[in-house]
């Protein structure tokens, strides 16, 4: 999978978790927390859009490792080419 | 119109979801009502025959308003079955076929509330465009596309104010509600410090083991927690109403949720004490995800029979909350914090919260308040219990 196709996945679980954002600028590493007011719930639903679209299971240990774009981008394909 | 809440008196209603001749259960969605918290789905109690719309879209109506009648089972139909000129739904509605016996909200298109927002400024019926987001769903590009084909501007509607004014409307609707609480309500304060190790330690255990789309969130253990406890008091659980307390038939959980754009909104998940927590926790995550994109519907802002409200992820300590009436009560939980704590005889590092409870002396007294955080503090150290 390509860094373009994880960012796209990333973005789309982005706006699946909170569709206000959509059409919003997200800064690649402002924490969503800060940037969005993103909760513990939001953080959830993004870890879940991501296990549905990209088959990666993130552990809760690791939800702060995916809590910005560029954490996500990161955390995402080390996961994805250690597959 | 339903009530939305003691903080809603009045809604806009945009958008009929059902017209004249429609079926309709107890329970289906057939209007949306756009308020100062966002979109509200109308269900229906009754069951019938829609036989008119009395209420035109873009009109502003109090709570209590009969807004359409419906023809029960068995009644003969009214001499006059056409909606009045100023009900009559979008031709766009009219001119489709008959869903007699489909659930009314199934008809409506996905419309992500930037979308709709866009939609209303440009002019755009969302119902009317084919959407390219996930499942179908209309897209803010989809709107922006519609929208530069030219289109008469609609009429200024009370529900096509300014992101600012809905602001400020929604932050003096909360006051009102709130000033009349702080005036009416004598409230009294109570708060414990709660060892949340345990239960924590459980939770982690739990959610190792449970596929991702099952997780729990501390915030459903708390929810959970609180309606047991209300089962051993219940005078907090319950409504003041006509200068004496009426206990609740069920217990019925507000879930204080934090809106984007500001403010906040507090749905119930009724039962709550009868689901397992992993039910609480789909309930709770469905009713955030609502709150969050205009979704909820009117009868959950109505049921609930007590309110809980956490400002733990913002680093607050404590919470000294101000009752929702009719109800008497609201419980109120604050971070996760590491402490010193004696166990034992010995200093260990433990994890607390802090609980609050503020409750309406009119219906209760310090002692029961007590008790109910003592069985809160209790159920708490058994989490396997809450399952």
């Amino acid at each position: 999978m390509t860094e373009d196709e994880i960012r796209a996945a990333v973005l789309a679980a982005l706006t699946s978790v909170a569709p206000d954002l959509e059409g919003e600028e997200v800064d690649p590493s402002t924490p969503f927390r800060d940037q969005f007011d993103f909760d513990s719930m939001d953080l959830l639903n993004f870890a879940i859009a991501l296990h549905q679209s990209l088959g990666v299971e993130i552990p809760e240990i690791d939800y702060p490792k995916v809590a910005s774009l560029e954490g996500s981008l990161g955390y995402l394909s080390e996961k994805l080419q250690g597959a | 119109m339903p009530s939305l809440g003691s903080d809603m008196e009045a809604g806009t209603l945009v958008e009929w979801l059902v017209k004249p001749g429609d079926t309709v259960a107890r329970g289906d969605i057939v209007a949306v009502v756009e308020t100062q918290k966002g979109a509200i789905e109308i269900e229906t109690f009754e069951a019938g025959v829609v036989d008119r719309l009395v209420v035109e879209t873009g009109t502003e109506v109090p709570v209590g308003t009969v807004i359409a009648h419906i023809r029960g089972e068995g009644e003969p139909a009214a001499p006059e079955t056409a909606a009045p000129a100023a009900a009559t739904p979008k031709a766009k509605k009219s001119s489709k076929p008959a869903e007699p016996t489909a659930p009314a909200a199934a008809a409506r298109a996905r419309v992500s509330p930037a979308a709709r927002r866009r939609a209303r400024e440009l002019g755009v019926d969302p119902e009317t465009l084919s959407g390219t987001g996930a499942d179908g769903a209309v897209t803010l590009e989809d709107v922006e596309r519609a929208g530069a084909t030219p289109a008469p501007a609609p009429a200024p509607t009370p529900a096509a104010k300014s992101t600012g004014d809905a602001a400020a409307a929604m932050r003096q609707a909360i006051g009102a509600a709130m000033a009349r609480s702080k005036r009416e309500i004598p409230h009294y304060y109570l708060a414990t410090t709660i060892d949340l190790t345990r239960a924590l330690d459980w939770m982690e255990a739990e959610n190792r083991r449970r596929p991702v789309a099952e997780r729990l969130l501390v915030g459903a253990l708390l929810i959970k927690a609180t309606a047991l406890a209300l089962k051993e008091v219940p005078e907090l659980n319950g409504f003041w109403r006509d200068d004496a307390f009426v206990p609740a038939t069920g217990i019925h959980v507000g879930t204080a949720i934090a809106l984007r754009r500001g403010g906040l909104i507090a749905p119930a998940i009724r039962d709550t004490d009868a689901r397992d927590l992993g039910d609480v926790m789909a309930a709770f995550r469905d009713l955030v995800q609502r709150a969050r994109t205009g979704r909820l519907r009117a009868s959950e802002l109505s049921d609930p029979t007590v309110t809980v409200t956490s400002l733990g992820e913002n680093g607050v300590e404590t919470v000294f909350a101000v009752i929702y009436p009719p109800q008497v009560a609201i419980v109120g939980f604050g971070s996760v914090v590491e402490r010193p704590w004696s166990v034992d005889g010995r200093i260990e590092s433990r994890r607390v919260i802090t609980a609050s409870l503020a409750a309406d002396h009119r219906a209760s007294d310090g002692h029961r308040g007590a008790l109910f955080l003592r069985a809160l503090d209790r159920l708490l150290q058994t989490p396997e219990t809450l399952a």
